[in-house]
């Protein structure tokens, strides 16, 4: 007896859609809310923590995921690094319990947060890392740079390396004349908008463009992500770029100058200059702990050239869980323990301890509806 | 009369369960397609409109959607056509190397060979362009720039870095080139083995032979091929997002470090830091992008339809 070849092709379109109906129910699955129970402190902490945001945080926040719940086993702790301005769009939709961004949130932004969380948000400055100036230029190996000569050149105002203003920063260098290649990132990024607004602070008369997040002129090269503008520097001669400092690996860094000194970027010379930052104008000091960095520091041994990186929570949720949730986490994550991890694996600065306890001060305000 | 009543009775088929159901999962799935697409071309248009009516101000650059999305539609089609120019001889000199001149012995391993650069994700060829290609088109690009500067697309300043239009041009040719080479291999093999006998006994050289029966017959194929290829690198967007050192510009110069950028690589690198009005700009630009997508495979069809028409082959 031949077989009717229809039932088997029936079998099939049964098994696609059993296939199909399961991965349904799987997908369903993966939205679970808050666990109930959470009493309160200590390990009997439970639940997930959903936050997202920015990517420059990432590394750090897989440190503290780890840290965070090897203490309390029945959390988990979930980290979507959508970019900065992701996060912050998520957070003041009631998405998410905390946003991480590489910006704080700006005046109408901060409005809706308030709107959202039925109270003022909370900043809290977590990740601090030194922005290097990378460079590869063969044959000069200690590169010192003024503000004025950085902004020119990322302004496209000097355009080779054996340029008198180069020059005069560096007296005992032999500069070749090979053009220089200034790169930048091509895609919208917290590290351009902390070097953009060093520029800005430093040398407004040359770099005319402000502080801002995508690069705002035309030529120079291009090029994505951290990763990318190390690559673009590491493949071509006479090129200059901006970087994360733990990424730059075997790059030459130049020095600074900062007064009347060079200083190349360093994790304790970023901390360094948290302590020249003020509290950003016409806010609650006391909660929302928003900082203007003052890159034009002449105190000995800053390093001006630095990202910080928030993390924004709301200072009222709807219930006890979250609040313990949210409390706990924050306060891993300005603890010297949190810190410390994330300098270890994530090469960044661990905040001062006078802002662990204004932080510290920030989160315990944090309260149930 | 009671005779033709019992024939249609006998010629009607005899309808089953199975049948039916098999008939409307199919229909199901060719509807299916039709509404996806539908509702991607509703989304950009509904998403992409608001671009369009904010104010010039509020767009990126400042100056106009339209002048936002033109340099991306500009460098869209430079890279995909310095791609398509480098690809379709190789695959066709390729595919007919297979089909053609290759002993069976090597064919088949080779065409397996060629599929498999299908199987390489777009990143990888990111990578690869980024890490090993790039720095090695230097010297190329140093050459064209001393002895055919005077042509405005090799007037340089040559990029130090490689990352250029002309290094992305190459990336993008080697990941249409298993489309392509795949189809118009298929069409050489279909061309009628009495035509090419035909030829080689009037005395034609094998290039002849070719030349004569193998390339009328597949002529509207090299076109789909050629049409295919195009398709997917107008939307190539990892490996061109990686590579190409991006500028607001448009410009035929494809060595220096200043290029266009493209559309499926701009929104690749601007959209996780978009808010607003900067998303719908996008969208826009990706609508930009589904219609020239949409033109370029409607031109092909017709292109293929009419040869079919006249090919003396058929």
């Amino acid at each position: 007896m031949k077989s009717n070849p229809l039932p088997h092709a029936l079998k099939l379109g049964a098994a696609a859609l059993t296939v199909a109906l399961a991965l349904a129910a799987c997908s369903a699955s993966n939205e679970s809310g808050t666990g109930s129970g959470g009493g309160s402190g200590g390990s009997s902490l439970t639940g997930d923590l959903n936050g997202a945001g920015s990517s420059a945080q990432e590394a750090a926040m897989t440190a503290w995921k780890a840290g965070f719940q090897s203490a309390h086993p029945d959390v988990t702790v979930n980290y979507d690094a959508v970019g900065s301005s992701g996060g912050r769009e998520q957070f003041i939709a009631g998405g998410i319990l905390f946003a991480g961004s590489d910006s704080y949130l700006s005046d109408d932004e901060l409005t809706s947060a308030t709107d959202t969380c039925g109270g003022p948000a909370i900043e809290i400055p977590v990740y601090v890392s030194p922005i290097a100036i990378i460079y590869n230029l063969p044959g000069v190996d200690n590169l010192q740079l003024s503000p004025e000569t950085i902004a020119q050149i990322f302004a496209g105002k000097i355009t080779t390396w054996d340029d008198p203003a180069i020059a005069a920063d560096n007296p005992d260098a032999s500069l070749p004349s090979t053009d220089i290649t200034a790169v930048h990132r091509s895609d919208g990024s917290g590290t351009t908008a902390n070097f953009t607004d060093y520029l800005d602070q430093v040398d407004s008369t040359d770099w005319t463009y402000g502080a801002i997040d995508e690069w705002p002129i035309q030529g120079g090269e291009g090029a994505e992500g951290t990763s990318g503008v190390v690559a673009a520097v590491t493949s071509g001669e006479g090129t200059i770029g901006y970087a994360d400092e733990s990424q730059a690996g075997d790059l030459g860094q130049a020095a600074i100058k900062v007064g009347s000194e060079y200083v190349t970027a360093s994790t304790e010379a970023a901390s360094k200059i948290l302590d020249e930052s003020t509290p950003v104008q016409g806010r609650d000091a006391t909660t929302d702990l928003a900082l203007t960095v003052n890159r034009t520091s002449t105190t000995s041994g800053v390093y001006p050239i630095i990202l910080i990186s928030y993390q924004i929570t709301c200072s009222t949720y709807d219930s006890q869980d979250k609040v313990d949730l949210v409390k706990a986490f924050e306060s891993y994550v300005v603890s010297a323990d949190g810190q410390n991890t994330a300098a270890q694996q994530a090469g960044s600065a661990p905040i001062t301890s006078a802002l662990t306890t204004k932080a510290q001060t920030a989160i315990d305000t944090i309260a149930v509806k | 009369m009671p005779t033709s009543t019992s024939v249609e009775s006998t010629t009607s088929p005899p309808r089953r369960a199975g049948d039916q159901l098999f008939k409307g999962l199919a229909t199901g799935a060719g509807v299916l397609i039709v509404v996806a697409l539908a509702g991607v071309a509703i989304f950009l248009t509904y998403e992409g409109v608001p671009a369009f009516t904010a104010a010039k101000s509020e767009i990126p650059g400042g100056n106009g959607v339209v002048a936002y999305i033109w340099p991306l539609v500009f460098g869209t089609l430079l890279g995909a056509v310095i791609a398509l120019l480098i690809a379709t001889p190789l695959s066709i000199g390729v595919a007919l190397f297979i089909s053609h001149y290759a002993p069976r012995r090597l064919a088949g391993p080779l065409g397996y060979l060629i599929d498999l650069l299908a199987a390489v994700p777009s990143v990888v060829y990111g990578l690869w362009g980024i890490y090993f290609l790039a720095p090695r088109m230097v010297p190329l690009f140093e050459w064209l720039e001393k002895h055919l500067g005077f042509l405005p697309f090799f007037a340089g300043p040559t990029s130090v870095t490689g990352r250029t239009m002309l290094s992305v041009g190459v990336v993008l040719a080697v990941m249409i080139l298993p489309i392509s080479t795949a189809l118009n291999r298929e069409v050489f093999l279909q061309t009628p083995r009495l035509h090419e006998e035909a030829a080689l006994a009037l005395g034609a050289t094998r290039w002849e032979m070719v030349r004569m029966t193998v390339f009328p017959h597949a002529r509207s194929g090299m076109v789909s091929a050629a049409m295919l290829g195009l398709g997917r690198a107008l939307g190539e967007t990892m490996a061109v997002a990686m590579i190409l050192s991006v500028s607001d510009v448009v410009t035929f110069n494809v060595i220096s470090n200043t290029n266009p950028s493209t559309i499926a690589a701009n929104i690749a690198l601007k959209f996780p830091e978009a808010t607003g009005v900067e998303v719908n700009v996008l969208v826009a630009s990706g609508l930009a992008l589904f219609l020239i997508t949409f033109a370029v495979n409607f031109v092909g069809r017709a292109v293929v339809g009419r040869r079919k028409e006249f090919s003396a082959a058929n």
